[in-house]
Order: structure tokens, then C-alpha cells, then sequence
């Protein structure tokens, strides 16, 4: 029991870094109907700016407000200079290829600009842990950190989710994503708000990233490269349109994941069996993910 | 690449003949495949015969290192036909390919090493037995769509190298099977090993896409398009919607497959210690369709040496900085879609549909050639 508490709340821990990666997945998506490769990518940039910042003497919080606006006006940038002109051809492919581009374009600029050593990101919540209860002499304790980014994660969802639903803003954001002819004949201005979904994207990611480096004892250029894995996984079991599923969903992910190394032998070693099969089994029963919205299609 | 296009190459699906119509030569048919332009028809004459005497002539003009390199794309072209037919003829995303190159490979390497196989036995054992995978992975396949099955196959991909480092016992502990080197002997007096395995993958190609052509252009083929342009559509008009998506993934793991076994023809060595390699095998596979042309025939071959020999001159272009090599060879990925939305192919097809266009305006009815999806 002891043990299993402690792996639930590893699990815990991991999970919340796929989830909040999965959040900016499906913000993108949500807005776009992009998804973007180099979102990863894009955080750990981000995350070397807030790094750099950190560095130069600014708080960790001051650091990391100004990382992400820095990754909003980028976003933005990178929608209207490489994404959108690709957007209207012929093959959706095209959009693909581009972000793989980035994806590889970036992670060598990071190497390039900031080293390949591993860094030491501080981190923006207290240190030490809560203890939850002791037996057997062992006790069971909850990051802080881990409580923090889980809080963080919850504050971003109201947020994110308010304005997605409640205001007219997302409301256009939404329509966009829908179907941008109908929405540019409604007068809303397609354009912007494919940026702003990037922007939106870009800067949810670069926190994502601060966050999440802070939690391991050092990063370097590969720390995204696993975690898109596990993102992804939580985003489409979480059905991609959904922001409190991919959440919900990177934990669950992370949970399982931290349970099969620890009961089942079998896995051992091939881990990332895990989430591929939830994403099958979840799937073949419900072909929207766990939290999607149906849709009909029409011919 | 299912809902834009769908009144431009549906129409012709449609009108697509059952079986016995078919038999005899109808007008319909010369709907389906217009006339080609003469002007057009000589100047894909032209190409073709001067990329085919290349290809047989570069293995005796180059070095050994320049020729492992062409056979390089070679594999690389194969496990991006295999993908085309998948992708871009029936419309299903797969990142994953670089499992069944892996299989392919591991394969090939195995039955070498610990049950002395020649290698060239080897080559129809990774077909089949990537074909089964194939089909095993196609049918949940099935129920999952668009992004997802990226994803899934994706996942697959990540999966293959910790698979391998499980259950294969390579050299030291890891997951590397090196086959001897005078195992791959040339088996033609008066070729060098070099020359025969780039001349063995090369037929190897030649044949596989020869298959592809004459697939697609068949009831078969139009019945990928059908799905991929329309499923609900095709399903109407009597197109085994399972059966078609099922069979083309095989048909598709095969392919790869084949490439992996090559690959380990080429490099001598079958490997999984990196941890992302497959990974980024299907990424190069789904670049080389897109760069070449995708739902083309001659795409896959273009882009695999265009992909191949960007790498390869990006990596020598800025010698002591070998870190920037993937920023030029990404931003070189993302210059060709900007310059070329529709590939290398696409851009030719697009220069000579200009030209028939030209001489159509002297006189011939105007029936330059829509770009359709079979040559």
C-alpha cells in the first residue's frame, strides 16, 4: 500500500508534465486545427530564455512572465511567416513537414545558442514536501513543486476554458478553427486569430517548460523529446479538443506509467507499450477520446 | 487531403466502370486517362529515359562512398513508396514506418547472423513477414483516424527501439546486429560490392514501383483514392472501405520492410541503440514522399535523393559546426514546401501541364492534362 501511494504520486508528478505539454497541444488544436510537432521544441526554447534570464539575475517568476512573452510574439510570428502560407495549399502535409522543420531547425538553434551542457533551472515554487501519512517507518510525501504545477495546471484550465466559452474572443477563436470561410463571412478576422491561437499555444508552452525543468535536477536540449511522446498520448486519449481531458488524461497516462514499472514485470523495459495501448483500447471503444465532442460528418 | 480536393478527383471515381464494362475498351476510359499532350509526352519520354541512364551509369562514375550513399536513397525511396501508397493514395497518416523498416531490418540481420542465411533470402522473408505485421497493425487501424492513427503510429515507432533492446541479444548487451561484411559479396563477376548492392536495391526498387504504378492505376488503386478522397462516398458506390484500408497497409509495412532489410545491405549493420531512430527513419519517409510529390509515382525516388543529398551536403557545408547541420537541412524541408507546395514531381508536372497548355493553344482541342494521381 505504502509503496503503491508512492508510485500513484510519482505517477502524479510525471503526469502533470505531460499534462500541461498536452495542454498547449490541444490549445493549438482547439484554435488551429494545426497540431504542432514542434510544440515541445518551442517550450524548451522558451525554456532556455527563462533559464538565460534567470541567469542574469531575475526572479524566477519575472523570468519566466517575461519567457512567455516572449514565446506569445513568436508564436504569432511563426503562424504568420511560416505556417499560413503553407496552410492554403493543396496537401495538408505541407504543415506537417514545416512544423518536423522547426522541430529539427529548433532544437539544433538551442544547442547552438545555449550549449549542450545540462542547466539548472530554479524553481518558482517552494522546496521540501508535505507528508501525507507514515507506515512501516517509510513516509509518503507530495512535492510541492508537483502540488504547485498542479495548481498552476488547474488555474490554467479555468482560464483557458473561460475564455474559450465565455467570451466572444473565443468564441471567434472557436469559429475560426471550425471552419474559417464561414467565420471570415461573419466578419471575424481569421487571420488574427489564427495567430493568437499560436501565440496562446507558444506562451502556454514556454510556462509549461519553465515549470517542468525545474522539477528534474538538470536539463538539456532532449528534455522535451520523451515528454511530446507522453503528451500526445494524453491529448488524443483526451480526445484533442478538450482542455480539462488532456490534463485529466496526462495524469492518468502518467499513473499508468509509473504502475506498469512498478507491478508489471512483462513491460519492463518497453513502457511506452502503455500508453499506446490506452490510446488503442480508449479508441476502439470511443472514437472521440475520453472527453471529445462527437461529430457528424456530412458528404 | 480528404476534403479539399474532393470535387476535383471524386468525379472521375465515380464514373469509375465496375468490372465487366471494363473489359472492353469504352470511351469512358479515355475520360479517366486523358490524352497526354505530345509535346509532354516526349519530354516525360526525355526525363525519363535520361534519369534511367543515370541511374545505370552512377555506380561506375562515383566512389564507393558516393555509391552507399545512392543506395542510401535507394531504401529510402522504397519505405517512402510504401508510405505513398498509404499516405498519399488512400489518406492515411502514418509516422510509425520506421517500425516496420526496423522489423525489416532486424530481420535480415538475424536470420544472417545466427542462422546463416545469405542475405538475399532474407529480402522476401522481411516482405512477408511485414506484410502480416502490416496487417495485424491495419486492422485497429481501422477504427482509428487522421491524427490518431498518426499518433498510434507514432507511438509505434517510439516502441520498436525499446522492443529491440528487449528481446534481441546483440553484441555487448545492446540491441545491434552487425552482419559480416564479405557476407554481402557481390554474386556478378566484375562488380564491386559497392556497385552490387546499389544494383541489387536498385532492381529491387524498379520492381516494387513498377508493382505501385500498376496497383494504382487499377480497380485497386481507384478504390484508394475513392477512400481517401470520400470514404463515406466510396462506400456508396460499393468500395470495400476495410478490406481496402487493411490491404494497402500491409502492402505498405511490406515496402518498408523491404527498405529495412536493404538498409542493413547497405550499412552492414542493423541497430536500435538510439532511442529515437525509427522515429526520425519515419520522419526522412514521410519528408521524402512530401519533398518528391505526394500520390505520385516518381515522387518518392525524387525526394529520397533530394532528402539524402541535402543531408549529406548540409552536413559538409559547414565543416566543425555539425550542430547547425539539422537548422539548414529543417529550414531547407521548410523552403522546399514554400517554393514547391505540391513537391518536386508536382512542380515538373506543373511546368509540363504549362507546356501542353502552350501547344494546345495552336490548334488542339484543350485537353491539357488535370494532374491526375496515377503516373
Amino acid at each position: 500500500m505504502q509503496l503503491f501511494v508512492e508510485q500513484v504520486l510519482n505517477g502524479i508528478a510525471n503526469g502533470v508534465v505531460y499534462g500541461s505539454v498536452a495542454l498547449a497541444l490541444v490549445l493549438i488544436f482547439r484554435t488551429t486545427g494545426v497540431l504542432n510537432f514542434a510544440q515541445g521544441e518551442m517550450a524548451l526554447f522558451a525554456t532556455f530564455i527563462s533559464w538565460k534570464l534567470t541567469q542574469q539575475g531575475l526572479p524566477v517568476v519575472g523570468a519566466i512572465a517575461v519567457s512567455m512573452a516572449i514565446a506569445f510574439v513568436s508564436g504569432a510570428v511563426i503562424e504568420r511567416v511560416l505556417i499560413r502560407p503553407v496552410e492554403t495549399g493543396r496537401s495538408p502535409l505541407n504543415v506537417v513537414i514545416v512544423t518536423l522543420g522547426m522541430f529539427l531547425a529548433l532544437n539544433s538553434l538551442v544547442q547552438l545558442i545555449f550549449g549542450t551542457d545540462p542547466q539548472f533551472m530554479p524553481s518558482a515554487f517552494p522546496s521540501g514536501g508535505i507528508e501525507l501519512f507514515t507506515s512501516n517507518g517509510r513516509t509518503a510525501t507530495l512535492q510541492k513543486g508537483t502540488l504547485g504545477l498542479v495548481l498552476v495546471l488547474i488555474a490554467e484550465c479555468v482560464v483557458l476554458w473561460f475564455m474559450l466559452n465565455r467570451t466572444k474572443l473565443g468564441l471567434k477563436l472557436r469559429a475560426v478553427a471550425t471552419n474559417p470561410d464561414s467565420a471570415r463571412l461573419h466578419g471575424i478576422k481569421a487571420g488574427s486569430m489564427l495567430m493568437l491561437g499560436w501565440a496562446l499555444s507558444a506562451a502556454i508552452g514556454a510556462l509549461a517548460g519553465s515549470l517542468v525543468a525545474a522539477q528534474r535536477t538538470g536539463f538539456d536540449s532532449n528534455l522535451m523529446q520523451t515528454v511530446l511522446v507522453y503528451a500526445l498520448a494524453a491529448a488524443a486519449l483526451g480526445g484533442f479538443d478538450s482542455l480539462w481531458g488532456a490534463v485529466i488524461c496526462g495524469i492518468i497516462v502518467g499513473v499508468a506509467d509509473a504502475l506498469t514499472i512498478q507491478y508489471i514485470d512483462p513491460l519492463n523495459g518497453i513502457e511506452v507499450v502503455l500508453p499506446l495501448a490506452l490510446i488503442l483500447v480508449v479508441l476502439v471503444v470511443s472514437p472521440h477520446g475520453l472527453f471529445g465532442k462527437r461529430t457528424v460528418e456530412r458528404v | 487531403m480528404t476534403t479539399d480536393q474532393t470535387g476535383a478527383t471524386v468525379e472521375p471515381m465515380l464514373g469509375a466502370a465496375p468490372l465487366e464494362l471494363e473489359a472492353e475498351p469504352s470511351p469512358g476510359r479515355q475520360t479517366l486517362w486523358p490524352q497526354i499532350p505530345r509535346p509532354v509526352f516526349i519530354a516525360r519520354v526525355i526525363i525519363g529515359t535520361a534519369m534511367a541512364a543515370a541511374a545505370l551509369y552512377a555506380p561506375f562514375y562515383f566512389d564507393p562512398v558516393y555509391n552507399r550513399l545512392l543506395s542510401q536513397a535507394i531504401y529510402l525511396a522504397i519505405a517512402a513508396m510504401g508510405l505513398n501508397l498509404l499516405t498519399g493514395f488512400n489518406g492515411q497518416v502514418s509516422i510509425g514506418h520506421g517500425f516496420f523498416y526496423g522489423v525489416g531490418a532486424f530481420t535480415s540481420a538475424i536470420l544472417m547472423v545466427d542462422h546463416g542465411w545469405t542475405f538475399e533470402a532474407t529480402i522476401p522473408v522481411a516482405l512477408v513477414l511485414n506484410g502480416i505485421v502490416g496487417l495485424l497493425i491495419g486492422l485497429p487501424a481501422l477504427r482509428v483516424r487522421g491524427l490518431y492513427l498518426a499518433l498510434v503510429t507514432l507511438g509505434l515507432a517510439v516502441l520498436f527501439p525499446q522492443l529491440a533492446t528487449k528481446y534481441v541479444e546483440g553484441t555487448g548487451g545492446v540491441a545491434l546486429v552487425r552482419p559480416r561484411a564479405r557476407d554481402f559479396a557481390s554474386l556478378i563477376q566484375g562488380l564491386d560490392d559497392d556497385q552490387w548492392a546499389y544494383f541489387l536495391s536498385l532492381a529491387i526498387m524498379a520492381v516494387l514501383f513498377l508493382l505501385a504504378w500498376n496497383l494504382v492505376r487499377g480497380r485497386i488503386g481507384r478504390s484508394m483514392i475513392a477512400v481517401r478522397d470520400q470514404e463515406i462516398a466510396a462506400t456508396t458506390v460499393g468500395v470495400n472501405l476495410a478490406g481496402t484500408k487493411v490491404a494497402t497497409f500491409a502492402i505498405s509495412a511490406a515496402y518498408a520492410g523491404v527498405a529495412g532489410s536493404l538498409s542493413v545491405m547497405v550499412d552492414h549493420v542493423a541497430a536500435a541503440t538510439n532511442p529515437i531512430f525509427y522515429f526520425q527513419r519515419s520522419v526522412e519517409f514521410l519528408v521524402a514522399m512530401a519533398i518528391g510529390g505526394a500520390a505520385t509515382i516518381m515522387g518518392p525516388a525524387v525526394g529520397a535523393l533530394a532528402l539524402v543529398l541535402l543531408r549529406r551536403n548540409t552536413e559538409d557545408l559547414i565543416e566543425g559546426k555539425e550542430i547547425l547541420a539539422p537548422a539548414l537541412y529543417g529550414a531547407a524541408l521548410i523552403a522546399i514546401v514554400f517554393v514547391l507546395p505540391e513537391g518536386l514531381v508536382g512542380g515538373v508536372r506543373r511546368f509540363l501541364a504549362w507546356i501542353g497548355r502552350r501547344s494546345s493553344a495552336k490548334g488542339r482541342p484543350p485537353t491539357h492534362p488535370i494532374p491526375d494521381d496515377s503516373q
